[in-house]
């Protein structure tokens, strides 16, 4: 796989970064050495080899259906850089 | 059935599946210990996890595993021991991880169906596809500010219950009813408040037309409706649409809706750059989701009588009707009402067809007109089976007993006090209704005559007369027969 213009564009405003020339220049050369590095894993034969998505053997702990009751809305609303009346006010989502 | 809708130039048959989120009923959220309660002022149920602070972990909720078995066994599903959590990428204001723990290749519960049934006695299979377990997002407010759109954290990360159907829908009705049932059964298995207002429980509609026996057409996705009115309204706009595009020799463009309610119309959302692009993959903070057999085996035993089940017990045991039956077990509240005035009199198991017209008919339009709910119906059901037993033995008339009811309604009293104090009773003497007959006859000499000359029809009048007379408490039947008698004694 190799990373282009299109490609980093595309990443870019899929994870909403502006990138200028330089810079996606940059995340290109990046990218692509980095994904040369991962291709060398193609040289193992992994046919018939379920996909491996978890490296831990252990099982997922569960808990049980108990909610508390602490009003969080202080904390939550502490870093946000904007908010009117407990909402988190953000730029107008066109819809 | 003709399912067909007629277009300018040949008929057009719709296809339609449903996408159902039904909300789960439980304490905490699916991924953390806030609680799920609906209204309460914003941002106050958001633990850090909700809120995607940094560093934060999710934790399963054992409670929501269950109930999404649970909701998969009462679908007729089969349940996958092993599932994954994937992450759904996509940027927005009210999801704070920027993506959404969901279920993708590897889903709770796998193919499934439910049946619904039509008033003309036959049903249909509308096949399920998967369940998955995923959470919801938050809520956005875009028309309190005209540069602002407000966010409310509350609902991030609820668990939800995303239900896929297969394309087996071909009318806005059969939408409509399908979306009942499985609200139905949720609200039986107890999965699911089913409360469509609050947003419990929601749909998004994929929408095709094609000439009937073609292959499926381009498809549009109508986003979030959340009630059965409105599906049924978007669905019929959606399918006019798209049959005035291909009738004029357009093509359709695969789109994402949304439907406005106050217009009744639907219209392409607008941003729909990357929209599909969603990067699912595993999501590396959770481990596959194992369920052993027995808890299977175990949740299947905990659950309840059925919709379904519970119909066909009543068509066996009553000798009710598909279509009665039903109706009566649509909503748990309204079978175990029907349950309940059953047995409070032995005799009444013998007259059930009655007490199902009682229910659904007489006491249904009661509540509806005073905007009451079968739940706090101030009718109970033993005073019900009071009143139908006073019909059934014929001390009253089905007609004054409508009255009665009524009266119950608004009163409180019992059938038999309101009976007794108005000297409701039928009157059933012979002699009586005798006497009364022939005062209509004396009284009408030429009606009589008319009637014997071949009139057939002024019978219903001499029988209004004498009912008239007897204020409505003649019984009906004795009343027909001496009355012909009599007029047929003159010719």
């Amino acid at each position: 796989m190799k990373i282009d213009k299109n490609t980093i564009n595309k990443i870019a405003r899929l994870s909403r970064i502006k990138l200028d020339d330089k810079e996606s220049e940059d995340y290109i050369k990046d990218l692509n050495s980095i994904l040369d590095w991962v291709e060398q894993l193609n040289e193992v034969n992994t046919e018939n080899v379920e996909p491996l998505s978890n490296i831990s053997s252990s099982i997922l702990p569960k808990r049980e259906d108990v909610s508390n009751d602490t009003n969080s809305s202080g904390e939550i609303l502490e870093n946000a850089p904007d908010k009117l009346e407990g909402f988190f006010a953000v730029p107008k989502v066109v819809e | 059935m003709n399912n067909l809708i007629k277009g300018e130039k040949h008929d057009w048959e719709m296809v339609i599946g449903l996408e159902i989120h039904a909300q789960v009923k439980s304490n905490s959220k699916l991924f953390s210990s806030s609680s799920t309660k609906f209204g309460s002022s914003p941002n106050s149920q958001v633990s850090l996890v909700d809120a995607a602070m940094p560093g934060m972990l999710p934790v399963i909720n054992k409670y929501c595993v269950e109930q999404a078995v649970k909701t998969g066994v009462g679908l007729n599903a089969k349940i996958n021991n092993y599932s994954v959590f994937d992450r759904k990428n996509y940027f927005y204001a009210d999801l704070p991880q920027g993506y959404q723990i969901s279920q993708y290749k590897y889903p709770i519960v796998g193919e499934g169906k439910v049946t619904i049934d039509f008033k003309d006695g036959t049903s249909k299979d509308i096949r399920i596809v998967r369940l998955h377990l995923e959470q919801d997002a938050g809520k956005s407010l875009h028309d309190q500010n005209p540069s602002k759109t407000y966010v409310d954290l509350n609902r991030s990360g609820v668990a939800l219950m995303e239900i896929v159907s297969e394309p087996d829908i071909r009318t806005p009705d059969e939408a409509g009813m399908y979306i009942s049932k499985i609200r139905s059964i949720l609200m039986y298995l107890d999965t699911c408040d089913g409360n469509m207002q609050e947003g419990s429980l929601r749909a998004d509609v994929n929408i095709s037309v094609r000439k009937p026996g073609d292959e499926y057409g381009t498809r549009c996705e109508i986003k979030n409706l959340n009630s059965i009115k409105f599906i049924k309204q978007a669905i019929n706009y959606e399918a006019k649409r798209q049959i005035e595009i291909l009738e004029s020799g357009g093509s359709i463009e695969q789109n994402t809706m949304l439907f406005n309610t106050s217009t009744g119309k639907t219209r392409p959302m607008r941003n729909k750059e990357e929209a599909h692009d969603y990067r699912y993959f595993p999501d590396p903070d959770l481990l596959p989701l194992e369920i052993s057999k027995e808890e299977i085996g175990k949740i299947k035993s905990s659950i309840p009588e059925l919709p379904d089940e519970l119909k066909n017990k009543f068509i066996e045991t009553y000798k009710l009707s598909n279509y009665d039956a039903s109706v009566l077990t649509a909503e748990k509240q309204t079978s175990d009402y029907f349950n309940e005035t059953i047995y409070s009199d032995s005799e009444l198991k013998n007259h059930a067809k009655i007490v199902v017209n009682w229910i659904t008919s007489e006491l249904f339009s009661l509540l509806n007109k005073n905007n009451q709910d079968l739940n706090n119906s101030p009718v109970s059901p033993e005073n019900l089976g009071l009143l139908i037993k006073l019909i059934s033995t014929n001390e009253i008339s089905g007609k004054i007993a409508k009255e009665v009811l009524e009266d119950m309604f608004s009163s409180g009293k019992t059938a038999r006090q309101i009976v007794d104090e108005k000297g409701l009773q039928q009157v059933t003497d012979q002699g009586e209704i005798a006497k009364v007959i022939d005062e209509v006859i004396t009284d009408n000499p030429k009606m009589v005559e008319q009637y014997l000359a071949g009139k057939d029809k002024l019978l219903g009048f001499f029988v209004g007369q004498a009912m008239k007379l007897t204020k409505g408490k003649a019984n009906p039947k004795m009343l027909n027969d001496i009355l012909k008698q009599k007029l047929n004694k003159k010719n």
